[in-house]
């Protein structure tokens, strides 16, 4: 099961390391993590993609809270919650393939950020898992580089049940 | 005022009610070592002979006096020989604060003379830790290493200390209080928890008790015991809990796991309701952990929410301190106390287990060679009546030392449970003694282990020490010989203890006593003398080479499968 955490800690030198200390250490699973500055000032917001069963996840979130910089740790299993991450992927693309490409890349509300004579760069967002589809889609043509920023997400406002 | 860094150290040190340090001097603390000169009668330095014996001293310390012990190294190669140290506190969760020296905060990061990355290296083996960057942090940042060492789960904080911090200057502030929003551990327990715990113990028919190390840590000792005589729960401990429960009492089934007894191993195995408290289910506790308390509901009591359901699945979780749990837990059974015939319907269960630690009591051979139990058990006869604080080191003497010796009361038995860590028993019973000079310590020791940290003797000798080391030597490093017998063909690679040292002579060369045992019949008269004695003294027994330690859960075995004498 893939699992999205939400992370608030002490914006100090180390805690990132801490965070990623206690994944490798426990051979717990980092698909992907972001961190960025929140309003609070020294207070700084990780995303953190990972998978495992209930009970790892429960660890994790457990074993998370337990670091002393962490302030905060919301599942977002537990929540709805917007999810987006974006890419740039860059794929092969010369006058032969380059229609079939751009129909793609409409498709999926990709925005052409750079081109030349042999390749297309797009920009894409979306959910893992549209990320996922156009990654399935480009691949035929040759994908020569891409760069991901991880899984960003928020609560919703309205939830399920309230 | 302005005080240098130096000064400021001692001030917080004072005001956390330190009066002992663990130190060994360096370049990058020469200041501080300098400072603490003037400060000797509040601030006692014990100079040890190697940086991971000085933390095993404030181990011992912390674990016979449940303060917090504190060391100070120097960086580098100081900081890092501490590191085994720190591993080892962190483990038992024993509470420390180690200060390492560190080169002028310009320099970090430029590989200069004796740096290290010690906060990087600790990282994953302190509860947490620090880099002072800035004096005005300095004193805040020493008041959180205490607070976070002994509150919660306590645990071993490492404070970095670069050397510019220490000799520049800056106001003195002492924090009225800690307040961090990113820390704050359940004390109270939650009463729906509790309720529910007690409403399985009134339909229990075989209830047990589990201690661990928590039940020492949170001083749950005496509360644990009375719940225990009060409901007639018969109870069982870890090696961390011993002496959390009176060795001599009739309700004592001994210790569980790997080498524990019969009757303590069987007690888990048929319980309807298994009670821990203040233990984490490690693995040399539970064996195979499918048939581990299989029969069996758990109430789970713990200060640490991430020991609750990591190894063992529980019915009642209850995360709290363990003493405020069993207090509110044995208000909850007050309330119910007259649902059930507690006495009259635990008898059954009570005699069933007497019958295992009668059938099956710890035993042992005695051919006429001197046996490793019996030389516990004589010491145990020696000194029962006067509160006695044993530290081990690692092996097969260790676990002898936690089966034939009864402990009565917490804080009187220091070994290294969750590490394992040879080297530690000498300096921790020599920190043992600082803390409690008035109770007689002893070291169980194996000939193996004694190596690894004997340079304390000088320590213990120029401090006048009177700690009795008593080596239990079979000429080998036992256990792991133990185990290659069993499991390896009797291929004793790298254990037999060849080129050993004359610990007699050995103990002259410090200044100490020496004795050696060889034979039988010298065994209690010579072990009188030895104890009786004001000094340091070694105890060289020579014991039956390849005894076994028995029972024994083979590696991966449920706790039934009990290999026996
Ligand atoms: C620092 C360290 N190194 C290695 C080990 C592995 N080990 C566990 S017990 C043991 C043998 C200990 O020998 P000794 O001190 O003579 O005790 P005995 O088992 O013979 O009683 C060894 C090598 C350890 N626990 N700690
Ligand atoms: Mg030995």
């Amino acid at each position: 099961m893939r699992y999205v955490l939400s992370v608030l800690v002490e914006n100090e030198p180390g805690v990132l390391s801490r965070v990623a200390g206690l994944f490798s250490g426990r051979g717990f699973n980092i698909e992907s993590l972001n961190v960025a500055q929140t309003l609070e000032p020294g207070v700084s917001h990780m995303t953190i993609t990972t998978s495992g069963d209930a009970q790892i996840i429960e660890q994790i979130i457990k074993q998370l809270r337990k670091l002393v910089t962490v302030i905060k740790v919301v599942d977002f299993q537990e929540l709805a919650a917007v999810e987006r991450e974006m890419m740039l992927i860059k794929v092969q693309a010369d006058d032969s393939r380059r229609g079939e490409v751009l129909r793609i890349a409409d498709i999926f509300r990709c925005k052409v950020v750079d081109v030349s004579l042999l390749d297309l760069t797009l920009e894409v967002t979306g959910n893992y898992e549209k990320i996922g589809a156009v990654i399935n889609l480009l691949n035929r043509f040759g994908i020569k580089e891409m760069a991901r920023t991880g899984t960003m997400a928020m609560k919703r406002s309205m939830q399920r049940d309230s | 005022m302005e005080l240098t860094g130096a000064q400021i150290l001692m001030e917080c040190l004072k005001r956390e009610g330190v009066d002992t340090i663990f130190g060994y001097p360096g370049g990058a603390v020469i200041e501080v070592f300098d400072e603490l000169s003037r400060h000797q009668d509040a601030l006692k330095t014990i100079l040890v002979r190697h940086e991971q014996a000085g933390v095993h001293a404030a181990d011992g310390y912390a674990r016979a006096s449940g303060k917090v012990g504190v060391c100070l190294v120097t960086s580098g190669p100081g900081a890092t020989n501490a590191v085994t140290g720190i591993a080892t506190a962190y483990c038992d969760s024993i509470p420390l604060v180690v200060f390492t020296g560190q080169v002028p905060t310009r320099l970090i990061g430029n590989d200069a003379f004796q740096e290290v990355d010690i906060v990087g290296i600790t990282r994953p083996c302190t509860k947490h830790n620090y880099l002072v960057k800035d004096i005005r942090d300095l004193s805040g940042i020493i008041r959180q290493a205490f607070y976070l060492a002994r509150t919660g789960r306590p645990g071993p904080v490492l404070v970095d200390l670069p050397k510019d911090v220490m000799t520049g200057k800056g106001e003195f502030v002492w924090p009225a209080d800690v307040r961090m929003r990113s820390y704050n551990p359940t004390y109270k327990p939650n009463l729906v928890q509790l309720r529910r715990a007690a409403e399985l113990l009134v339909k229990a028919k075989k209830p047990l008790i589990l201690m661990g190390g928590g039940v020492i840590s949170s001083n749950a000792s005496g509360v644990l015991t009375d719940m225990a005589m009060r409901y007639q729960i018969p109870v069982v401990s870890t090696l961390m809990g011993l002496g959390g429960f009176p060795g001599t009492h009739s309700l004592w089934f001994g210790m569980v796991g790997m080498h524990g007894f019969v009757s303590a191993n069987k007690a888990v195995g048929e319980a309807d309701v298994l009670i821990a408290v203040g233990s984490r289910f490690a693995d040399r506790v539970t064996g195979k952990i499918s048939a581990f308390a299989s029969n069996s509901r758990i109430i789970h009591i713990d200060i640490d929410p991430t020991s609750i359901r990591k190894n063992v699945s529980v019915d009642v979780p209850v995360v709290a301190d363990c003493r405020e749990a069993v207090i509110g837990l044995a208000e909850v059974l007050a309330a119910r106390a007259e649902e059930k015939d507690w006495p009259n319907e635990h008898k059954d269960w009570l005699a069933g287990l007497d019958r295992y630690r009668k059938g099956n009591p710890l035993s042992y051979v005695r051919n006429g060679e001197i046996k490793p139990q019996q030389v516990i058990e004589a010491v145990y006869e020696l000194v029962k009546d006067d509160d006695a604080v044993i530290a081990t080191e690692v092996g097969q003497h260790q676990m002898w030392a936690a089966q034939f010796f009864k402990y009565t009361t917490p804080r009187s038995f220091l070994s290294s449970g969750g590490l394992g860590t040879m080297g530690y028993g000498l300096p921790a019973a020599m920190g043992g003694q600082i803390a409690m000079p008035d109770r007689r310590v002893i070291c169980i020791a194996g000939d193996g282990s004694i190596q690894m940290n004997s340079q304390e003797f000088a320590t213990i000798v120029h401090n006048k020490l009177p700690v009795k080391v008593i080596i239990l030597n079979n000429c080998y490093l036992g256990m792991v010989r133990q185990w290659q017998e069993l499991f390896f063909k009797q291929n004793y690679m790298c254990t037999p203890m060849d080129g050993q040292p004359d610990f007699v002579k050995l103990a002259d060369a410090y200044g100490a006593e020496g004795y050696r045992i060889t034979e039988e019949a010298d065994l209690v008269p010579t072990l009188q003398k030895a104890l009786a004695s004001p000094n340091p003294v070694i105890v060289d027994v020579r014991v039956a080479r390849e005894e076994n330690v028995y029972p024994m859960v083979p590696a991966g075995k449920g706790l039934d499968e009990m290999l026996l004498v």
